[in-house]
């Protein structure tokens, strides 16, 4: 599919599926390339240019260990996504919280037509 | 009858790039779920959460029909939306359109499910954008303020999504 060439946010970089996956492997502590591409199964250049975009924003830091570059997290970024679907549960919270007080009633209104048939 | 207290536990998840997915169960059964998304006077008490309250509540419950709800929000202004029902399976589903009158582009087609279980009901409201950049657009307006800011417009965008019907 194809994908509009911006990367500027934390949310265009973790829409990718494949790039989701390499924060999660790197959860699991910093792992150097060549880990990330025998457990992806991917073309190193292919995970690189992934590692690429998510430095971009942030959301992966890399170091220099000998020879080989190693890869971590930087979850920082993910607030905003977090911050942001919150405002959504806050808001539905709210509401649900009230309908359950309406279902409540509504229940114990049938229990008690319930017991007026008997 | 026991009641098993759900307070905040309505689940938010972004399934799609278009797409915002809630889900929450309720200590009822669906055709009481049903009831209370479906009956102006029942809808008068829950729509508006803690955010303010209904004062206009219509609903023509059937394909074609349309819906709108009047709040007044906390903020004393006035928020309105409306809809049209597109596929109703009484107990079951709900497909209708939603427009927050203040941000009419930003339309979105939200699916209700309720599935029953042992006298509880979860149900879940899948809401889809035309595309990415609508659901977004508001999003990335909101970000660029203060925290204050975004977290009001955020406000805003959850208003224009109030999937009830």
């Amino acid at each position: 599919m194809a994908r509009a060439a911006t990367t500027a946010d934390a949310f265009n970089a973790v829409a990718e599926p494949r790039r989701r996956q390499i924060l999660d492997l790197l959860a699991g502590g910093e792992k150097p390339v060549n880990e990330l591409v025998a457990v992806l199964a991917l073309a190193q250049p292919l995970v690189s240019k992934h590692l690429r975009v998510l430095r971009e924003v942030g959301l992966v830091e890399v170091r220099d260990s000998g020879r080989q570059r190693v890869y971590r997290l930087n979850a920082r970024p993910l607030k905003d996504i977090d911050d942001w679907v919150s405002g959504y549960r806050r808001w539905w919270s709210g509401r649900f919280d009230r309908m359950d007080v309406v279902l409540a009633e509504l229940k114990e209104s049938e229990d008690g037509d319930e017991h007026g048939d008997q | 009858m026991s009641t098993v207290t759900s307070s905040g536990t309505a689940v938010v998840t972004l399934p799609a790039d278009n797409q915002i997915l809630i889900t929450r169960e309720f200590d009822a059964p669906a055709r009481l779920v049903w009831k209370a998304w479906t009956t102006p006077e029942l809808i008068k008490r829950w729509w508006a959460g803690e955010r303010g309250e209904v004062i206009s509540v219509e609903v023509d419950l059937r394909v074609g029909g349309r819906w709108r709800n009047v709040m007044i929000a906390d903020g004393g202004f006035e928020v309105a939306f409306h809809g049209e029902y597109r596929e109703i399976v009484e107990h079951e589903r709900i497909v209708s359109t939603e427009v927050y009158e203040g941000l009419p582009d930003a339309s979105s087609l939200n699916t209700l499910t309720l599935v029953e279980r042992d006298g509880r009901t979860t149900l879940t409201v899948l809401a889809e954008y035309p595309s990415k950049e609508l659901r977004d657009g508001h999003l990335e307006s909101g970000m660029e303020g203060g925290m204050q800011e975004s977290l009001d417009e955020l406000e805003q965008v959850a208003l224009s999504l109030a999937g009830s019907n």
